[in-house]
């Protein structure tokens, strides 16, 4: 048995064995993806960029009830409301400090009316900080942006929530 | 001719925290004498963030992002810890199916953990190839996380009471075709690793704790099952439903590094016989528990019902109130045993959650287990204690 022992070292048996490995696979398919022309597949529940949506008729969605400024982990949602001058109640101010924000998704769990929502968006880094201070006017761009995608998700995963 | 004498001091050398073996942002003052280790002194404390400090600030629920935030390679593990101990705490009843979710969640958090430890450990060695095989298989794991939660890695998925939300249709088929697939790339990696001379001379008998040792030293998990310890929490203290999974526990002979490498490549191997018992013995039925004091109603009945749009504003504002009394709740995580104890004093938040992290005690054994060895070792041992800098800073 020594001698087999002293022949594999000797032939450099297990250095064979590897490099017969990996030229295998080396003519593999690739696994890489060409992003940004190449993306992966996101699920339902994916929780990326918020967006604030609007009803069907246009009505924004937003009551202003606050639940998402007290559940979120990091603060970072400012909200300030107003009674508005047919009566109902809406927000005047919706502020999401993205760098504050940590994507638990909660702000989208607590929300009654789904108007707050994380949507499938995650390509939206910028070049200063200020830009990604988020407040009302470009949230409610993304909801309209993003909105046919956004409702899709909602609809797929209504069964699980 | 006479020699001249040649004073040679010890000298100091700095390995990180920008060292690319550092792992993460460890700072590591190495006393050298020539290239021989006499002294390791760990500088921690780059990445604190005062986690157990903001818990005390929070509600029990928004509490359970910080515990992704501890050992971000294998996030849901450090939930499941912290659920447990709530739940002790309040002394709910999680329902099977939620069981078995997080069993099987928990088992892909330990692939997750030790493909990246197999990987990196084999890179501080030398072997660049084995990493980014192990990255593959990690990024298809964390795409099962991403169906489940909507977050490739912190997923705050497990919560006090069950799990967030129920598996969607067709994930637990894919896994099962992973979990197929998935044993060919371990034995490729054995094949590289295993009998490769270079990773042998660069593993064996490098820095070797006995068992008496490992015990002394608060080890736990793999570093304390190559030591010959067979201590295993999802044996001895079995939580959820790991008492009704058959798996074994591997153990090493020598506790060098080369058998805390083998031991968790066999460990990944029975994680993946949990992960096919948990999906085909997994029951259909609630995945949360049903308490409305606990867990939130779900959305079309709080969207119908007064009552459930009132439960479900209170327990997105103040919480649950949680019964005075204190706690400690452990689970094995990829790295040991993640302990979290708990303090109530019946309010909303936690009076104070102590986070027992398994990388902290293994870290402070960096010192004995490097001494005597050459510095080129330091990188193949501080690889095989498998440190995380989120959980060891806090």
């Amino acid at each position: 048995m020594k001698i087999f022992r002293i022949l594999k070292s000797f032939l450099l048996l297990e250095f064979a064995k590897a490099h017969w490995l990996t030229l295998k696979y080396f003519f593999k398919p690739k696994v890489t993806l060409n992003y940004p022309y190449e993306k992966g597949r996101l699920s339902p529940r994916f929780r990326g960029e918020h967006a604030l949506r609007r009803y069907p008729n246009g009505e924004e969605r937003c009551i202003a009830c606050k639940l998402c400024e007290a559940i979120c982990p990091a603060q970072a949602i400012t909200i300030e409301a107003e009674e508005r001058a047919d009566g109902s109640r809406r927000t005047t101010r919706y502020d999401i400090d993205m760098t504050k924000c940590i994507y638990c998704g909660f702000c989208e769990e607590a929300c009654p009316v789904d108007a707050i929502v994380e949507g499938p968006n995650f390509e939206y880094s910028t070049e200063t900080r200020e830009e990604l201070m988020y407040d009302k006017e470009k949230l409610m761009a993304n909801g309209d942006r993003w909105e046919s995608e956004i409702a899709k998700r909602l609809a797929d995963d209504a069964p699980y929530r | 001719m006479a020699t001249r004498e040649v004073e040679i001091n010890n000298y100091s050398l700095n390995f990180g925290p920008q060292h690319p073996a550092a792992h993460g942002v460890l700072r590591m003052i190495l006393e050298l004498d020539g290239e021989v280790i006499e002294r390791v002194d760990s500088h921690i404390g780059l990445l604190h963030r005062g986690t157990e400090k903001l818990i005390e600030y929070k509600t029990y629920l928004q509490a359970v992002p910080y515990f992704d935030r501890l050992d971000y390679v294998a996030p849901i593990n450090q939930e499941h810890a912290f659920a447990l101990a709530v739940e002790r705490l309040l002394g709910c009843e999680v329902p099977p199916r939620g069981q078995y979710i997080r069993v099987l969640f928990s088992e892909i958090g330990r692939i997750l953990g030790h493909l990246l430890n197999l990987g990196t450990h084999a890179m501080d060695v030398g072997a660049m190839t084995p990493i980014l095989w192990a990255f593959e298989e990690r990024e298809v794991l964390m795409c099962f996380y991403e169906r489940v939660s909507g977050a490739r890695m912190h997923a705050a998925y497990i919560r006090p009471g069950g799990v967030h939300l129920d598996l969607p249709a067709g994930l637990t088929d894919d896994i099962l075709t992973w979990c197929e697939r998935f044993p060919q790339v371990l034995d490729d990696i054995a094949t590289l690793l295993i009998d490769n001379r270079i990773f042998k001379q660069r593993n064996v008998d490098i820095g070797v704790a006995t068992a008496e040792e490992a015990l002394a030293w608060g080890f736990s998990g793999p570093m304390l099952r190559a030591s010959g310890v067979a201590w295993d929490l999802r044996k001895a203290q079995p939580y959820d439903v790991y008492d009704k999974m058959d798996f074994d526990i591997p153990i090493g002979k020598n506790g060098d590094c080369y058998d805390r490498f083998l031991l968790r490549l066999e460990e990944v191997r029975q994680s993946l016989r949990i992960i096919r018992q948990s999906i085909e013995e997994m029951p259909d039925g609630e995945v949360t528990t049903l308490d409305p004091r606990i867990s939130p109603p779900r959305r079309a009945e709080m969207k119908r019902s007064m009552e459930a749009l009132i439960n479900h504003f209170k327990l997105y504002t103040e919480g649950y109130h949680v019964p005075e009394g204190e706690v400690y709740a452990a689970v094995e995580a990829p790295k040991g045993e993640f302990g979290v104890y708990l303090v109530s004093d019946g309010s909303n938040k936690p009076y104070r959650c102590k986070i027992r992290a398994p990388s902290f005690a293994h870290l402070q054994a960096m010192d004995f287990l490097s001494r005597g060895h050459m510095l080129a070792d330091a990188p193949a041992i501080l690889g095989s204690l498998d440190v995380v800098f989120g959980e060891v800073d806090r």
